[in-house]
């Protein structure tokens, strides 16, 4: 039996909230007529269009929404076929329905976003999407652990990311926020894993073996069961959840800017990237754009920071087949890039540097000169091991043709990022979208043929140069001058002497840590590219000091729904190299 | 040569002041770290031992050859990476020989957010270690729930198992881990712990 915990959980009793403005997003004009022509191509009784939203926005009936996505898939002049995103909102008041189920899919040959929304409550479920898009096939169990809301026909509908001991449904509104469950051993569910197509004429028993969720090669907290033939694997299970903070419904009990160190925690070999992506978000919704400095200092730092993602990466995944001194070795640059993170804020690997409408604090004196040197001394460090591995016959060996993921499947899986790069397709959201600046840089996309774990180690590699690249110009066009951060009392705090020597900023700086941003009621989604690919957040807002809802679009979460279907087929010691290929992030992989 | 008394000071050996290490009566013994100088029973043995008391010799053998087990979840875990890795290197403690089976390891780091659906493992792993077993809570999260007061977070891990050194954090810097470890070796040196 499992035991119930209740800690308490203070509600917000403090004033009623005064901004209730609703939210207009910039070149609405474009976004209608996109989703005209959209909506003709569509057109049904049963699909009504929601003006006013950020992305071509349609509200469509439950029973009808499989349909509404063939068409929107199998549409030539649409041909939305990456599956983005997808995820509930509960209102738990609305008498027509309470939960939202919003999916998001992106064109690559448009290079365009659309959302649908499906009304439903707890008693009806949706159809299911998997056959369509394989990528949605975790997004429905989340929805379903999160909110509750079924999916008739999927094949594995049972809790993801809590435990097989939890009651409720965490997400909705009226769960209380602390509320926990106690699991004990003999509540975990056995994994068995699936086999399929295969002819039992070996020699040899079936073994089934437990992988993890604590083991040397996961890299965090992941549980893989696979079933063998020998040394092949036949048959694979995974089990996610090990490290689910509960970031989602931590969002809906803190400020806006509080908000910001939960997200540090996402991706945490890439912790600017994430500040950045949720920070543009929440000023989107406010309408407002960090100034110049701020938005060059970060331009730098995300550009480092996914240097060191990466190296984390290519360093860890050499560890795992064996060649330990590219770990030690990869370390070092590392270390120096968290070293100028640290002068600027005095953190290393999490450190919360944004603030909602620019950054928490200015870069030090010598921050460019430190970048530079950062700049003259990784590229020895990238030759070296490239060296010492790229034509390695034995790292070739273990990695071509290994963990092979077709284009057509990966777009069809929600890949994005170097993963997807690496079976050929050119997507990278700072090309197709750019923000701080991105347009203004000559760099280019590396793009792999074969979509093996060479391959992306060949375009890991080929990132990192371009990083430099980019870092470089960034260095010659120097530092802005400029304030931090945007001059807005209701947004950006006055500064320490003003609070401490004017009534007006006192006042400011009171209503603003006590009351918070309040943006303007409405929802917004943007999106970044983060070290594991399209990094995408989205905000909801009431108006009040806490958002309504935020969701993050986590990369590794598609990503990893592919693993089984990748190491199917090939021994232990190729799996674990491949996994490490992919760099799955546990905190963000679990949110 | 007389034998002096053992006195119950921090330091196991028993210290004298007498010849440099490696000269004189004592020439040939292995230096300990720390010791310039050490006390030398003379008899007809030869000179070939040193008298003190065995459980202080167990306690500083085992201070200075923990074997770590990262039960690393979460960012914690990376920057127990950077401990041991090139720039920290706890190799210069002792600490350096990682193994991932609670089999072979004495020294237990919970690394990261513990949450509900992982703590049987870390319970069972716990148990799996033999003894004498230490742990080390490392960061806010493994030693409180840090700031996820949330319905999945285990509010810290001695909810389910006991904790040595807690070491501080968001996530602790690698001189921070280092600075708990050490502290850890100080606290089984003066035979405080010892499961």
């Amino acid at each position: 039996m499992s035991t119930l915990i209740r800690q308490s959980a203070t509600p917000y009793t403090g004033p009623a909230p005064t901004n209730r403005t609703p939210y207009i997003p910039t070149n609405l004009e474009a976004i209608h007529a996109r989703q005209d022509v959209i909506g003709a191509r569509i057109a049904a009784p049963h699909v009504s269009l929601e003006r006013d939203a950020d992305l071509p926005t349609f509200l469509v009936e439950r029973e009808r929404i499989v349909d509404v996505l063939r068409t929107l898939h199998d549409d030539p002049e649409l041909a939305f076929t990456m599956p983005l995103d997808l995820f509930g909102v509960d209102y738990p008041n609305r008498p027509e329905g309470r939960f939202d189920v919003v999916y998001q899919l992106y064109s690559l040959k448009n290079n365009e976003r659309v959302r649908l929304k499906v009304r439903t409550d707890e008693d009806h479920a949706l159809p299911t999407s998997y056959p369509l898009f394989k990528g949605f096939d975790w997004f429905e169990r989340e929805v379903f652990d999160m909110f509750g809301v079924r999916f008739e026909g999927h094949p594995n509908l049972r809790r993801i990311l809590t435990h097989e001991a939890f009651r409720g449904h965490p997400l909705r509104k009226d769960y209380d926020p602390a509320q926990r469950w106690i699991l004990t051993e003999k509540d975990i569910a056995v994994i068995v894993p699936v086999v399929e197509d295969h002819d039992d004429e070996s020699e040899f028993e079936q073994v089934t073996l437990n992988l993890g969720p604590s083991h040397p090669a996961t890299h965090g907290t992941l549980r893989v069961v696979v079933t063998l033939d020998g040394e092949t694997i036949i048959g694979a299970g995974t089990e996610i959840g090990y490290l689910h903070r509960c970031f989602e419904k931590m969002c809906e009990t803190h400020t806006y800017n509080q908000v910001i160190p939960f997200t540090d925690r996402l991706n945490y070999m890439s912790a600017i990237i994430n500040n950045v992506g949720y920070c543009m978000t929440v000023e989107k919704l406010l309408g407002i754009q960090a100034p110049a400095r701020a938005q060059h200092i970060l331009l730098i730092l995300s550009e480092l920071m996914r240097i060191a993602d990466h190296l984390v990466c290519i360093g860890t995944n050499l560890v795992d087949m064996g060649a330990l001194t590219n770990f030690w070795y990869l370390f070092q640059p590392r270390e120096e890039i968290y070293g100028l993170v640290e002068s600027c804020c005095g953190a290393r690997l999490l450190p919360t540097y944004t603030r909602v409408g620019g950054l928490a604090i200015d870069a030090p004196h010598d921050f460019m000169e430190q970048a530079q040197r950062l700049v003259n001394m990784i590229p020895k460090y990238i030759n070296d091991v490239d060296k010492l591995v790229g034509r390695n016959r034995i790292f070739m060996d273990r990695t071509i043709g290994i963990g092979k993921v077709t284009a057509a499947e990966a777009i069809n899986f929600g890949f994005t990022g170097p993963c997807l790069r690496a079976c050929g397709v050119p997507h990278d959201v700072r090309k197709t979208s750019p923000y701080i600046g991105y347009d203004t840089y000559d760099f280019d996309i590396p793009v792999a043929d074969g979509g093996d774990t060479y391959a992306r180690y060949q375009v890991r590699m080929e990132e990192m140069r371009q990083s430099l690249r980019i870092l470089q110009q960034a260095i010659n066009r120097g530092l802005p001058d400029g304030p931090v951060i945007v001059d807005d009392p209701y947004i950006a705090a006055p500064p320490k002497e003003k609070v401490y020597n004017e009534m007006e900023s006192l006042i400011y700086h009171f209503k603003l840590i006590m009351h918070g941003i309040q943006p303007p009621v409405g929802e917004t989604y943007f999106q970044v590219e983060g070290g594991n690919g399209e990094l995408g957040f989205y905000v909801i807002s009431d108006g009040t000091k806490n958002p309504y809802r935020v969701r993050v679009r986590p990369p590794c979460f598609a990503i990893y729904q592919a693993y089984t279907k990748m190491i199917t087929g090939q021994t232990i010691a190729d799996a674990i190299a491949t996994l490490g290929s992919l760099n799955i992030i546990a905190g963000e992989l679990d949110h | 040569m007389a034998t002096d008394k053992v006195e119950a000071s921090g330091s196991i050996i028993n210290r004298r002041q007498a010849q440099l290490a490696g000269e004189g009566s004592e020439k040939g013994m292995l230096t300990l770290p720390g010791e310039s100088a050490r006390q030398v029973a003379g008899d007809d043995l030869g000179n070939s031992y040193i008298t003190t008391k065995f459980d202080m010799v167990a306690n500083w053998a085992r201070g200075n050859s923990l074997w770590p087990l990262p039960f690393g979840t979460a960012c914690c875990a990376i920057e127990f990476m950077s401990m041991v890795s090139s720039h920290y290197d706890i190799s210069r403690f002792g600490a350096e020989v990682v193994r991932f089976s609670p089999r072979q390891s004495d020294l237990l780091i919970v690394a990261g957010t513990i949450v509900d659906k992982i703590a049987p493992v870390l319970k069972k792993i716990y148990e799996q270690m033999p003894e004498p077993k230490y742990v080390v809570a490392m960061g806010a999260c493994a030693t409180s729930g840090g700031f996820y007061r949330a319905y999945h977070v285990m509010q810290g891990i001695d909810e389910i198992i006991p904790v040595d050194i807690w070491v501080p954090g968001c996530p602790p810097t690698p001189d921070g881990l280092m600075y708990g470890i050490l502290k850890l070796k100080e606290k089984i040196e003066r035979g405080e712990i010892g499961r």
